[in-house]
């Protein structure tokens, strides 16, 4: 008997489990109860602390603690003064403070990766070879920015902004920080952060890295909190510049709350992005990318793929492909290097998932799911695709932010652009075709941000990102990022 | 001297490629510096703003769509156009401000702020774009693209070059524009926009209002067609009037230049590309290298 004489049409599919070392987390040294603030670990003004929890065990992680308004006063003040000298330190020191930032996270990659599957839920597979990596790539990419200012198309000697207030969401706890931290300190700027209410960790022990580092104190400053400690850090009259990720609704209130201010604004929000399939695409590949784009870190990214636009004669033939593929997908422990999908972040979100996607069935839409085990603690969602969309349903209209698709039709390209381009947001999109020339034309015409072609939720620091339309204005990334943290000398009255 | 009496201008609204009186009927005086009657201009209402959007929205595609070197030679064109009126531009302005010299010197600043403008259509992408060198197998390119329609609140000082300074870099990217003119000093906008109107500028591309500025802003700022909003006309207006502008703004995410605390000299104002990158957003593509 031939040792190929296995039946390859039905793979069994069968995993051993492979727990990553839970205890790389080193739990038991989170600073409990306490901020980073001027360079030292302090109580809240108040006391007050909340827990964060495993969103995959619901166990009780940490006690951190809430900053109140005393504290973002003293945040705010240690970042101011430690402006002058950060802002006044040759670009080439700045920079190599980053670059330690960036070894010494490389160094500790793996704790952080286990730190971040615990505290968030997503699969350590993700951590391990995107978020932390790319979060390294970023401070190193900017640290080398640090004394080319000059040469970033910004006039003759940028200055920085003065003190940064940013807050950053739970869907990439660290890779956002970075995306925030990196430029702002590169072009010499002070910051305070605020990591999301269900995300704390890897932010607090990113502190430690500060001081591994030796980074004067209060250039970077860690305070947690719920919303009504990011809301006191952007409305701060001490802050010069604001930077927000999340959603549309907040970051519509904090464009409000500066309003008049003069103050700087860059907005990263929500987005509803099409990945649009036409008949001659690479069907392998895209059902692939159709995966990649809605399922990757369980549908937890502004940028996701959540709207299919299939066209019409391969429609059956892409969500049949889907489905199977689907079918592989393993959801379950987030430690586990085989798992696919961890856990939805909060039990919030999994309510927000439910509703959304229990109103795509009461409007008509014809659900499938994987109908895969879910463990029996912790908040879990099957991987779902819904077919029979029509435009205007909630399921094609609002940020789920979830694991969960919508699949509509097209059969020109003028009406899948039209498709496309019919919500208030513009993040992402995608286009998978042969044709090149085809390609080229959608990009022109879908009105987003980023648009990727034959491939979908690529990252990278040297590439700018962001969105148009409500999902908000500046870049992060590139030479473009460096822009929402710098002045060119004669911006004061507009210079024609 | 001639017993010839001269004929007087009706200064209206341009509004999609026409020239229409206000919707309204309402109209107002326009007066020079020394308080004599000049003209009637016309006060546009809420309704004719909201036209002008629409306007402006229809228009907007086409202009992008044309080629950057086509649009770089329509600007050029608006410049030549220019040139030859500049005599009645001299004389409006001149008599808006008592000032014949400094209105020469608008009038030939203003033509040359538009060839410098129509110089960087087919440049400014180069200058903004990239190239980007990332890690992995993908051709990344970055480019900007216009935001769409753009709001502006014109200079209230410099009827000309503060207008042209405005409106010129939001054009040179695609956008298409509805500007409220200065106020008091409305006539040298108007005269402008038939300038537009003859220098192959497509109708709708740029529509201009004249009437009351508090009245206008604040439905510009509000309409949610309206995706990047110049407040430089608001210099000097107090906190609380930017404030209520931009929380108008904010409903639909627009993109807000803010007013400058005073007007500056607009003939002194350095060139940059700042004006034509805020009402542009960068785009990036990413595609696969393979065989």
């Amino acid at each position: 008997m031939s040792r190929y004489a296995v039946d390859l049409g039905a793979p069994t599919w069968e995993y051993a489990p492979a727990p990553e070392a839970r205890d790389l987390a080193r739990l038991d040294t989170v600073p409990q109860g306490r901020l980073f603030i001027g360079g030292a670990w302090v109580e809240a003004a108040d006391g007050a602390t909340m827990p964060t929890h495993s969103p995959a065990t619901e166990e009780h992680l940490a006690d951190v603690a809430v900053a109140g308004a005393a504290d973002v006063d003293r945040a705010v003040a240690a970042a101011r003064a430690a402006f002058p000298a950060w802002s006044a330190l040759p670009g080439r020191e700045r920079g190599k403070y980053l670059f330690r930032l960036a070894r010494l996270l490389q160094e500790r990659a793996r704790e952080f990766a286990v730190l971040e599957t615990i505290d968030n839920g997503k699969p350590i597979r993700e951590t391990r070879d995107f978020d932390v990596p790319t979060a390294a790539a970023h401070l190193f990419h900017h640290a080398g920015w640090a004394d080319k200012l000059d040469w970033a198309g910004l006039g003759p000697a940028p200055r920085p902004l003065g003190v940064a207030g940013q807050v950053i969401p739970w869907n990439f706890p660290l890779l956002m920080l970075a995306w925030k931290v990196a430029p702002a300190l590169a072009t010499g700027n002070t910051v305070v952060l605020k990591p999301a209410e269900t995300t704390p960790l890897t932010a607090l022990r990113f502190a430690d890295l500060c001081a591994q580092a030796d980074l004067p104190p209060g250039v970077l400053n860690i305070i947690t909190g719920a919303g009504a400690t990011g809301a006191a850090l952007v409305r701060h009259p001490g802050v010069d510049k604001v930077a927000f990720t999340g959603s549309t609704a907040v970051g519509k209130d904090i464009q409000r709350a500066l309003a008049g201010t003069g103050r700087r604004l860059t907005l990263e929000l929500g987005g509803k992005a099409a990945n649009i399939v036409f008949a001659d695409a690479p069907l392998e590949q895209a059902v692939e990318g159709i995966v990649d784009g809605i399922f990757f870190n369980q549908g937890h990214v502004c940028c996701a793929g959540s709207r299919l636009l299939v066209e019409e004669p391969v429609h059956d033939l892409v969500v049949e492909r889907l489905r199977r593929r689907m079918a592989t997908l393993r959801l379950g422990d987030p430690l586990d290097k085989n798992t696919d999908v961890g856990a939805v972040n909060s039990a919030a979100q999994l309510a927000r998932i439910t509703e959304l996607a229990a109103a795509g069935e009461a409007e008509g839409a014809e659900r499938w799911d994987t109908g895969c085990a879910l463990p029996e603690r912790g908040h879990w969602f099957r991987p779902t695709v819904f077919t029979g969309v029509s435009q205007s349903s909630r399921i094609a209209q609002e940020e789920i932010f979830g694991p969960v698709l919508s699949v509509l039709t097209f059969r020109t390209p003028e009406e899948a652009v039209a498709k496309a381009n019919n919500t208030p947001y513009g993040l992402s999109a995608g286009i998978w075709t042969e044709k090149g020339s085809r390609i080229l034309w959608m990009a022109d015409r879908l009105r987003a941000g980023v648009v990727w072609a034959n491939t979908f939720n690529r990252f990278d620091p040297a590439s700018p990102f962001g969105g148009v339309k409500e999902s908000g204005f500046g870049r992060e990334g590139g030479r473009q990022g460096l822009a929402a943290y710098l002045s060119s000398a004669p911006s004061a009255g507009g210079a024609a | 001297m001639s017993d010839r009496l001269s004929v007087m201008k009706t200064y209206k609204l341009a509004i999609g490629g026409q020239f229409p009186r206000s919707e309204s009927g309402r109209s107002y005086e326009v007066v020079a510096h020394d308080g004599r009657f000049l003209a009637n201009a016309a006060r546009a209402s809420r309704k004719d703003v909201r036209d002008a959007v629409v306007a402006a929205r229809a228009a907007q595609a086409k202009w992008a769509g044309a080629t950057a070197f086509n649009r770089g030679q329509v600007l050029y064109r608006v410049a030549e156009v220019l040139e030859g009126r500049a005599q009645q531009l001299v004389d409006e302005l001149a008599a808006l401000t008592g000032d014949a010299d400094a209105a020469a010197v608008e009038v030939a600043a203003t033509v040359d702020r538009w060839v410098w403008y129509a110089g960087w259509t087919d440049k400014f992408a180069q200058v903004a774009g990239s190239v980007n060198p990332v890690a992995g197998p993908f051709f990344n390119l970055s480019a900007p693209e216009p935001l769409g329609v753009v709001g502006i609140v014109a200079p209230q000082g410099s009827a000309l070059l503060g207008l042209t300074s405005v409106v010129a870099p939001a054009l040179v990217g695609g956008n298409a524009v509805v500007v409220v003119a200065s106020e008091t000093r409305p006539l040298p906008a108007v005269t402008l926009a038939e300038v537009l109107a003859t220098s192959d500028v497509p109708g709708g591309v740029v529509n201009v209002l004249t009437g009351g500025r508090d009245e206008l802003a604040p439905v510009l700022a509000g309409h949610l067609d309206v995706d990047g909003l110049d407040l430089a006309g608001m210099a000097g207006a107090t906190v609380d009037e930017l404030a209520a502008l931009e929380v108008l703004a904010a409903e639909d995410v627009t993109r807000v230049l803010p007013a400058p605390a005073a007007e500056p000299d607009w003939t002194r104002v350095p060139h940059g590309v700042e004006r034509i990158m805020a009402w542009c957003d960068v785009k990036t593509v990413w595609h696969p290298k393979g065989t």
